[in-house]
């Protein structure tokens, strides 16, 4: 055993995440959003005209658009105000952009990452670290040896002044442009930190990079955007972790992700997420995928009151792979709306989807997603499975796996199993020594055992604390 | 592992019905067994013998109406858990399934859970934990108790982890694991198999006996171990019963309809059950006699 793992074996999981600290803040836009906020935001970045210009513009489609609302089950969205939001806070920090070196950042941040074990994780197993605190972020870190092949991992905002030209290309424009949905217009708007990570061709970066996203206000939103580039022959794994404590206002987190893959590119995206069930976690990620490129999602939905998030990948060209791994639990007064999106626009691409959910006390989980196989993407195949495992007859799960299909030399696949866990299963588990609660936590992690397997180790176990919590009920 | 238990399991009077729509199925069941011999329970379809079995186990879906189950542990054996007096005879209906299960009682199913994504190894392990801690529970006294509740930590995941004090650690269990397997003559990769996922009928039956060597039960109720079975497996699967009464004392109770597998293990007690009692009682004779005769048989004598 790793002493990594020891580590995480050793602190408490509920209490790394469910801590607050008390909101020592250099600037905190006024709640609300309008033009002015842009503009205030954009000044204390001190950004170039175009993103400015590009933050106006989501603005107003932001505001054009109408929130979702007739999704067959889709989460209540009603409850949440916009104007009630601080989109935006910069921690005190003197440096911006972050520090590189835990022991020169603020007590009161150090302490929060401590407890979440990232300084830990990062000298034992990571090739980088990024952590973002509020809405910016301040700790950045990556190892020579990959800044000698090239690799760049930097801040978002970084990125915008130390690596125009490519940002400029790639941000916003046709992977997610703000008018794919109005949380990616919002987000479009108000962005705020997140990570740029480029792998130059021909380079494998075989120890993951990490994020982690951590809210500490009360009523904030968090906006940060992730930018991953990785170029032809080049492999990367990105890993992303992220928390809020309980508060009484509701907090929004609405992050962007694009990622683009390269000819005969690798790129892995793992995603653990605990927000604190009053958060809105709205997202939009997405792929594109070149020639003989394969993208990985793999994602851990836990926590939040409302999650609608659908990684959706484009098979651009020939050959192009995607795999979807995606867990979601929803306890009492949870909707957790997740699924996937595939787009099969070139011939032999290949796409496979997993999604497990589990839903106890009155929860709801929804799996929600479409695969497209466009007009002349032949030879190409896709296989769906859907579980879903409900605890009671007061829970609820739903599976719309819309299929769109205009090829006729195709291969689909599709399973979907909807079942309440089996009492004679809890017994025969019983009558082993196995208590109620232990039963039916061994048959969970049973059936998140496929999703389990394919994480790293420190993640797998971190999973599994989460879902031992959950079943508790003991997460705030 | 840890030390003999000599246990009697004694059932009187027991009625049960179905709790869902009240229907009674067992209507004055009684029933001896002693750790360390062999017990065979017969009768014809729905006499009530699985019946007898799950309520025996706990099965929520039966409701005891009358009678009692009793557990009587032998204090000179309960040295290593430090009993009281009063902690010598057990009411198991007052129990949970896995109170029961800690205090010695096994029911090997007849149609065993197919458990997806646990493996062999991680449930035995976490199994046989979880028996010893609640086993130590049970006879703890209440002041201890106390203490027990505040220092209560983070429960271990089954995804391995720091053993906690008593804990059976994995490099120990693995070897203990590879041992009984292999005198049930089982292969290694059962280890990393999922509990009974896509096992075949006989593998099924295999690996209930292959737990109670495990858990080491004072009294293990099998039901129908024999049915599925081919010849090679049936042989495997009794020498395995033979050696849980002769190496760990196990008291068998053993639940069949045909005779077949009492060839292999020779019974030393024989009961009939018919509508929901036992009606007659005797040797190994009494079973050829039954093979010969037939229920109906039983029936004319009882109802005579």
């Amino acid at each position: 055993m790793s002493s990594d793992q020891d580590h995480l074996q050793q602190t408490d999981t509920e209490e790394r995440f469910d801590f607050k600290k008390d909101s020592k803040a250099a600037y905190a836009a006024e709640k609300g959003l309008t033009e002015d906020t842009i503009h205030a935001i954009s000044d204390d970045k001190d950004e170039p005209d175009w993103m400015r210009e590009r933050r106006l513009r989501a603005l107003k489609q932001f505001q054009a658009m109408p929130m979702p609302t007739d999704w067959p089950g889709q989460p209540d969205l009603s409850e949440m105000d916009i104007n009630e939001i601080v989109p935006y806070i910069r921690p005190d920090i003197e440096t911006r952009g972050g520090v590189d070196d835990w022991t020169d950042l603020p007590d009161e941040i150090k302490d929060t990452f401590d407890k979440l074990g990232i300084p830990e994780a990062e000298k034992n197993a990571l090739s980088g670290v990024g952590a973002q605190y509020e809405s910016e972020v301040v700790y950045q870190n990556m190892l020579e040896q990959w800044e000698d092949k090239g690799v760049i991992f930097c801040n978002m905002d970084e990125a915008v002044r130390e690596h125009e030209e490519i940002v400029k290309e790639h941000f916003m424009t046709n992977c997610v442009p703000p008018s794919d949905n109005k949380f990616a217009a919002l987000h479009g708007a108000i962005w705020s930190g997140g990570s740029f990570v480029y792998v130059p061709e021909d380079v494998t970066v075989d120890m993951p990079v990490q994020a982690y996203f951590r809210m500490n206000s009360e009523g904030m939103g968090q906006f940060e955007h992730t930018l991953i580039i990785a170029e032809e022959n080049s492999e990367v794994h990105y890993i992303e972790g992220c928390s809020a404590p309980k508060y009484s206002a509701f907090n929004l987190h609405s992050g962007g992700v694009e990622v683009f893959v390269g000819e005969n590119a690798h790129v892995q995206y793992s995603t653990v997420q605990n927000w604190s069930k009053n958060t809105y976690n709205l997202n939009t990620k997405r792929a594109l995928v070149e020639q003989d490129g394969r993208m990985e999602w793999i994602s851990g939905s836990m926590g939040s009151k409302a999650t609608m998030l659908y990684p959706s990948t484009v098979l651009k060209g020939r050959g192009a792979s995607d795999n979807h791994i995606t867990i979601a639990f929803a306890g009492e007064g949870q909707n957790i709306d997740t699924g996937a999106k595939v787009y099969h626009n070139a011939p032999n691409t290949k796409s496979t989807i997993e999604s497990k959910s589990i839903s106890k006390d009155g929860g709801r989980t929804n799996y929600r997603g479409l695969v497209h196989i466009a007009d002349g993407a032949e030879n190409s195949s896709t296989a769906v499975e859907c579980d879903a495992l409900m605890f009671d007859n007061e829970s609820t799960s739903d599976t719309m796996p819309y299929m769109e299909i205009n090829e006729s030399k195709v291969d689909v696949a599709h399973e979907a199993t909807v079942g309440k866990i089996g009492d004679e299963d809890i017994f025969y588990l019983q009558t082993r020594g196995l208590d109620d609660d232990d039963a039916k936590q061994m048959i969970v992690s049973g059936f998140i055992e496929p999703i389990t397997e394919e994480l790293p180790i420190e993640y797998a176990v971190e999973l599994n604390r989460l879902v031992e919590l959950e079943m508790e009920g003991s997460l705030g | 592992m840890y030390e003999l238990r000599m246990a009697t399991l004694e059932i009187n009077n027991l009625h049960a019905q179905v709790a869902e729509n009240g229907e009674r199925i067992l209507r004055g069941v009684d029933l001896v067994v002693e750790s360390g011999e062999i017990h065979a329970l017969m009768g014809p379809n729905g006499s009530g013998k699985s019946t007898t079995a799950k309520v025996i186990a706990g099965h929520p879906a039966y409701e005891v109406t009358d009678g009692e189950i009793l557990l009587h542990l032998d204090d000179e054996d309960v040295a290593d858990v430090d009993a009281d007096e009063d902690q010598l005879s057990w009411n198991l209906l007052d129990l949970e399934p896995n109170e029961r299960a800690a205090l010695g009682i096994f029911l090997a199913f007849q149609y065993p859970a197919e458990i997806e994504g646990v493996t062999m190894t991680n449930f035995l392990r976490q199994a046989l934990n979880a028996k010893l801690e609640e086993r130590a529970e049970l006879f703890e006294d209440e002041d201890e108790e106390a203490d027990a509740e505040e220092d209560e930590g983070f429960e271990t995941s089954p995804m391995e982890g720091p053993a906690d004090d008593g804990e059976v650690g994995v490099a120990e269990f693995q070897q203990i694991l590879s041992e009984k397997m292999e005198l049930l003559d089982m292969d290694e990769s059962f280890a990393q198999r999922y509990l009974n996922a896509g096992f075949s009928g006989g593998e099924k039956k295999q690996n209930e006996v292959l737990q109670a060597a495990i858990l080491e039960p004072s009294i293990a109720v099998l039901d129908e171990i024999d049915s599925g079975l081919d010849i090679d497996r049936l042989d495997d699967v009794a020498q395995g019963i033979e050696r849980l009464r002769d190496e760990q004392g196990t008291g068998v109770l053993q639940i069949t309809h045909y005779q077949r597998i009492l060839d292999y293990v020779e019974p030393d007690r024989v009961h009939v059950m018919l509508d929901g009692e036992v009606v007659m009682e005797g040797d190994a004779e009494l079973a050829e006699k039954l093979e010969e005769n037939g229920y109906d048989w039983v029936r004319e004598q009882v109802y005579a």
